[in-house]
């Protein structure tokens, strides 16, 4: 076992990790974050996205030693402190984005990293940067209007309105 | 997955020595080793991860060629080789934005997946493989699937691509994997046309030397109409045939010359 230092929302964190031992077993298990989900384990389906220093990767295809000294942002991150939801989070509420919500921590998470690079994305550009992220249930069209709300766009208002 | 030792050296010479151990191998972005080691299809001993090695790391252009940190990623390349806009975009069409921001193209070249994207913009550049011992050219590298030249322990450092007049990567994707079903890389040089061929042939990445021929005396799509491509060795599989991906291999590279800029 190898001690591990990294800074994961701001807070210094440590763990004893098995070289094996994945960033996402890492922020679930020694940490209890488990709002990262892990969905296929075979860096398919995007639920495991998670930030580190600044870039999205998929947590089940990186070491957590691999993260050692870096600075992770997960979805536990994203609201204020007082539970307030932040930008994309509210606007994933306000256009029903989700249904059973598995796979909504990496949405919210790949949304940030294109926001953040692309603050006012096309449509097509929404649906090309979540190609790494799988949604069952919805058939994505909730989501990409939730990220261009989230993106100041007007979008069309949700069809149950 | 079994356990191993995990090391991260700072240095290039430093990660040759840790590689001497038996069942050691290098880690670089991780994005198909992990996996296959989930899989247990690797089970080594000893990860040298190499991405902490800053020397590893970079785009950086000269007069006529641009080099790559073998550890670069797919988006730094996507993002940065500005000086080779096909091969600019040939990056940022691997995978997904997250594997693109781990996967990076040392260990794209060192796995030599017949589906990958990066072993036909080497072979149709005609680039330079460099590792810690030599230089080797593109032509000598890929030694058939998930196969190259490499030794054991023997680690890419750097490509070096000379840039084109023309070039551009035509990929039919296969939508689940984001590998290419076939994709053609075609690159004109002053000396000539290259066009290699991933995704395609059980031996891995190849060379379509009519095509090479026909393109180099006239720069057209028309100018390999006359010209067909033998299935016989070409990959056949639950997404297509070898008669299918042969086809692919004529569309792609017409659609390659058309846009090639």
């Amino acid at each position: 076992m190898t001690k591990l230092t990294m800074t994961v929302n701001g807070r210094s964190v440590s763990g004893e990790v098995e070289g094996r031992t994945l960033l996402s077993t890492f922020l679930r298990e020694n940490l209890g974050l488990t709002g990262t989900h892990v969905g296929c384990d075979t860096s398919q389906c995007g639920a495991c996205t998670v930030h580190v220093n600044g870039l999205a990767v998929k947590s089940c295809t990186m070491f957590a030693q691999e993260a050692a000294e870096a600075d992770v942002a997960t979805i536990e991150g994203q609201a204020a402190p007082d539970g307030t939801l932040n930008a994309i989070q509210q606007a994933f509420q306000d256009y029903h984005g989700l249904q059973c919500g598995f796979c909504t921590p990496g949405m919210v998470m790949a949304a940030a990293s294109l926001l953040k690079d692309n603050p006012k994305p096309t449509e097509a550009e929404v649906r090309h940067h979540l190609e790494g992220n799988i949604c069952r249930c919805t058939g994505y069209h909730n989501i990409v209007r939730a990220i261009m709300a989230a993106s100041g766009q007007d979008v069309a208002p949700v069809a149950a309105e | 997955m079994y356990n191993f030792d995990f090391e991260q050296p700072g240095s290039v010479d430093e990660a040759v020595a840790a590689l001497q151990g038996e069942d050691a191998l290098a880690l670089s972005g991780g994005q198909t080793l992990i996996p296959s080691m989930k899989q247990r299809l690797n089970a080594p001993s000893k990860l040298v991860s190499l991405t902490a090695i800053e020397a590893l790391k970079g785009v950086c252009p000269d007069s006529g060629q641009i080099a790559i940190g073998a550890a670069t990623t797919h988006a730094t390349v996507a993002a940065e080789a500005t000086g080779y806009p096909a091969l600019a975009a040939l990056a940022g069409g691997i995978g997904d934005p997250a594997v693109r921001n781990r996967g990076t193209i040392g260990g794209s070249l060192a796995n030599n997946d017949p589906a990958a994207c990066y072993p036909a913009a080497v072979l149709a550049s005609g680039a330079t493989v460099v590792t810690n011992t030599r230089e080797i050219a593109a032509d000598d590298y890929f030694d058939g699937m998930f196969t190259t030249a490499l030794e054991e322990g023997e680690i890419i450092t750097d490509v070096r691509f000379p840039i084109p007049e023309k070039a551009s990567y035509q990929k039919f994707e296969q939508p689940a994997s984001r590998f290419a079903l076939t994709g053609v890389f075609v690159a004109k040089y002053a000396d000539g046309v290259r066009v290699a061929v991933t995704g395609a042939s059980e031996d891995g990445v190849m060379r379509w030397a009519e095509a090479e021929a026909a393109l180099s005396a006239d720069f057209s799509a028309a100018a390999i109409d006359g010209l067909s491509v033998s299935a016989d060795g070409l990959i056949g599989d639950l997404h297509g045939t070898p008669e299918y991906r042969a086809n692919l291999i004529k569309v792609l590279t017409k659609r390659a010359v058309d846009a090639a800029s």
